[in-house]
């Protein structure tokens, strides 16, 4: 019988098959307990005396968040999965959800680097030379040097590729050979530079081949913020603090070694980076659980004092658990994918939308249980925790590529729906 | 950690998916809605060949003797091929129950059934106190039901029955009037307590891995649907409005997965937390298939809203099932009391 064959054969296989698991290594564990000792032992503190750190949008909390991003990378632990030779400890990607999870569970300050740490490093690592692999890996995981992006233009947001930003061959030649060794002259302006205001170098897109289809034709630079010709403009934001800039460029002279990638290649090198941002690396799923976490907190505390109010909102606090566990889930689901040879393709696109919406959704659900209390600013003067997190959720649906963009990609790339 | 199916798992899903795609057309679910008993005893034999009926049956009673994990894909398929059989309340809730259940004439209750519900040839209901009505009572030889705390193994005989109509075509379900005697006690006071409580945390999951392959199917007919539909001259899966529905269903599902086949491995394993895990899983899947059904008839427009077209075979199952055994919002409030019962997070 055919079926019967099949099932002797699949309960053959069954003594050797790898088995779904869902706990951790005993390697894991000691891991998990290893970076928990070290943060318990060193985040900034109250108790200690030496915190909580200032806004990083402020020039005071840019420099402490600086700081403890070098006390990291002083024991190793600022970038765990990068290789040794860079600062890292080499470790999976499991490892790597792990410590997250425990950096947010010690209420560990936000990672200043994480544009260069985050974005950047994965474009370095699989685009860069050498030798820039060597100048800026270190300094980035050790916060000397803290890195922005230059995506955005006011004429190109979403429609991205329109990036009217250009750089041409120093000298004014646009003959490789005559200047091959000389450098570009950058000029236009990006705008919503996260950490702009403060920080040191710039990474992003300019128009290297004018007569070229929008997505050729771009090339993928670093530059240097204080460089001769660059000007910032800090844009307040909705926080009412300088979390982004404008980076207008005049005449700015980039040598050839800081382009990243092949020239006029760099909407594909850029894309590598965008997919880091939506996919797995920019927000790990511990952000949101301890988000939720705290959220039950606050749920218990006002049911307590007012229980048909706290009712009132309870089915949008059980959904907002709900997701970011989820979340936490799919992450898992798919780092093992990762590890067992998969890719992460047009599908992180889903991821984005689904981060994003989940953390307004916890902040949402918070602001409906603090009720008009919500809007009131602490003592000291700032929005309270859940109103700066709120602010600061609102913006996820549109920064990383608008989650309408997002929508469309799933929808033509995953589901397969025509383009026009 | 590795979170991902084996490949027998995967290969298993397969074989079932062949036989469904040649015998479970959307003509066959038809068929089998407009029958008198619901389903195809055909096809049902066909599963026993497979060994998919006896998936979680000990192998001493010739089955494989398999987990939840192992079965979560085949559910989930199920739910895909709109299968009208019962698979998901014989493998996942009826074997189970006799299988774990103990007290008197337990053992000859085993011996009686779970060879027979292996090979194909006896097929179980089951009914809490709760329900308006036992899907599948008539075309039951062994019905489980609750009453007063307890519960009960009926012949299907000894029953008096009235079948009711229903939206969802494979549902069948049936008052059942019957007399608890002490021959038919499965399980009473706290056995009974601990045996419903996993039935229900089975029947959450077990619902939710169906309800997965109901909004996988729903949304890939949509996706077929708007490629080939053409309004002002072009496809309406051109339009934005029409990517967005499509990309915020597939999104609800992608993200559902998971969570129920979480649930599968935390049951299996005996997890402290598999209630919760159970629930969250139930919630998610309801959502998203319900959301994927609302999805799928604005993308079809009007022609979805006729028997005609098959998009309702799997809308309707989608409605059911997100009902059955608790809805989304039940299961959240559920989720919510055992992390707030537990006083921490």
């Amino acid at each position: 019988m055919e079926w019967d064959s099949i099932v002797a054969e699949y309960l053959a296989v069954c003594q050797i098959r790898r088995a779904m698991d869902l706990l951790f290594t005993d390697a894991q564990d000691e891991f998990r307990h290893q970076v928990r000792r070290w943060l318990e032992a060193n985040v900034p503190s109250e108790a200690r005396g030496t915190g909580p750190l200032r806004s990083l949008d402020t020039a005071e909390g840019f420099e402490a968040h600086r700081l403890w991003e070098r006390t990291m990378y002083d024991a190793r632990w600022s970038v765990v999965s990068w290789p040794a030779e860079f600062g890292g400890r080499g470790v999976g990607l499991m490892e790597w959800l792990i410590f997250e999870e425990e950096y947010y569970r010690a209420a560990a300050p936000t990672r200043v680097s994480q544009n260069g740490i985050f974005l950047l490093a994965p474009t370095l690592f699989e685009f860069g030379t050498p030798e820039q692999q060597a100048r800026f890996l270190p300094s980035m995981a050790s916060g000397e040097v803290i890195w922005c992006q230059g995506w955005s233009e006011p004429d190109a947001g979403s429609d991205l590729a329109g990036i009217r930003s250009r750089a041409e061959r120093a000298g004014g030649s646009a003959g490789a050979d005559a200047s091959a060794s000389g450098g570009w002259v950058l000029n236009g302006q990006k705008t919503w530079c996260s950490r702009g205001a403060f920080a040191h170098w710039l990474f992003g897109l300019f128009r290297t081949d004018p007569a070229a289809q929008k997505h050729r034709g771009l090339t993928y630079f670093l530059v240097p913020m204080d460089a001769p010709g660059v000007t910032v403009r800090p844009i307040a934001q909705l926080d009412g603090e300088t979390g982004f800039a404008e980076v207008f460029f005049e005449d700015v002279s980039v040598p050839e070694n800081q382009v990243l990638g092949t020239v006029d290649q760099g909407w594909s090198v850029a894309m590598a980076t965008a997919g880091s941002e939506r996919g797995l690396s920019l927000r790990s799923p511990a952000r949101y659980t301890e988000a939720a976490g705290r959220l039950l907190s606050l749920y218990r505390q006002r049911a307590e004092r007012d229980p048909v109010a706290a009712r009132r909102v309870a089915d949008a606090v059980a959904r907002a658990v709900i997701d970011a566990e989820a979340y936490k889930l799919h992450t898992y689901w798919t780092a093992t994918r990762v590890l067992d040879g998969g890719s992460v393709g047009p599908e992180a696109s889903m991821n984005k939308v689904f981060w994003s919406e989940t953390d307004l959704a916890i902040y949402e659900a918070a602001l409906a249980l603090l009720g008009e209390e919500a809007e009131l600013f602490g003592a000291d003067g700032h929005p309270s925790s859940w109103l700066d997190g709120f602010l600061f959720a609102l913006a996820g649906p549109i920064y990383a590529g608008t989650n309408e963009i997002q929508r469309n990609v799933v929808a033509e790339r995953v589901l397969g729906l025509p383009r026009v | 950690m590795h979170f991902a199916f084996d490949e027998n798992q995967l290969e298993f899903r397969s074989q079932l998916r062949a036989l469904t795609d040649k015998s479970c057309t959307p003509a066959d679910i038809r068929e089998a809605w407009a029958s008198e008993r619901g389903w195809s005893p055909s096809r049902w034999a066909a599963l026993a060949e497979m060994g998919v009926l006896g998936l979680t049956v000990p192998e001493n009673y010739d089955g494989l003797g398999l987990g939840l994990v192992d079965l979560v894909l085949l559910l989930e398929e199920a739910g895909r091929s709109g299968l009208p059989e019962p698979l998901l309340e014989t493998t996942a809730l009826a074997v189970p129950v006799l299988r774990d259940a103990g007290g008197a004439g337990a053992e000859q209750r085993r011996a009686r059934w779970l060879g027979a519900i292996a090979a194909g040839d006896a097929v179980v209901a089951v009914g809490t106190a709760s329900m308006p009505a036992v899907p599948g009572a008539g075309r039951a030889d062994l019905l489980l039901l609750e009453r007063g705390g307890e519960l009960h193994a009926v012949e299907a005989a000894a029953t008096r029955q009235t079948a009711r109509r229903s939206l969802d075509g494979s549902r069948r379900p049936a008052e059942v009037a019957w007399e608890p005697a002490p021959a038919t006690l499965l399980a009473s006071g706290g056995d009974a307590v601990g045996v419903l409580a996993s039935l229900a945390d089975r029947a959450a999951m077990g619902t939710g891995a169906v309800l997965l392959g109901v909004a996988d199917r729903l949304i890939t007919m949509t996706a077929a649907y708007a490629v080939e539909r053409v309004q002002f001259g072009r496809p309406i899966g051109s339009f934005q409005a029409v990517k967005h529905h499509l990309a915020n269903a597939l999104i609800r599902l992608e993200f559902a997965r998971p969570a129920v086949y979480r649930s599968a491995w935390s049951l299996d394993h005996g997890d402290p937390e598999a209630s919760r895990h159970a629930s969250m899983a139930k919630a998610l899947a309801a959502d998203a298939a319900t959301g994927a059904a609302r999805m799928a008839l604005q993308v079809h427009g009007a022609i979805g809203y006729t028997e005609e077209h098959d998009v309702q075979l799997w809308m309707k199952r989608a409605w059911s099932l997100a009902a059955a055994w608790g809805d989304a919002p039940t299961h959240r409030a559920r989720v919510l009391e055992r992390i707030l019962g537990a006083g921490g997070h």
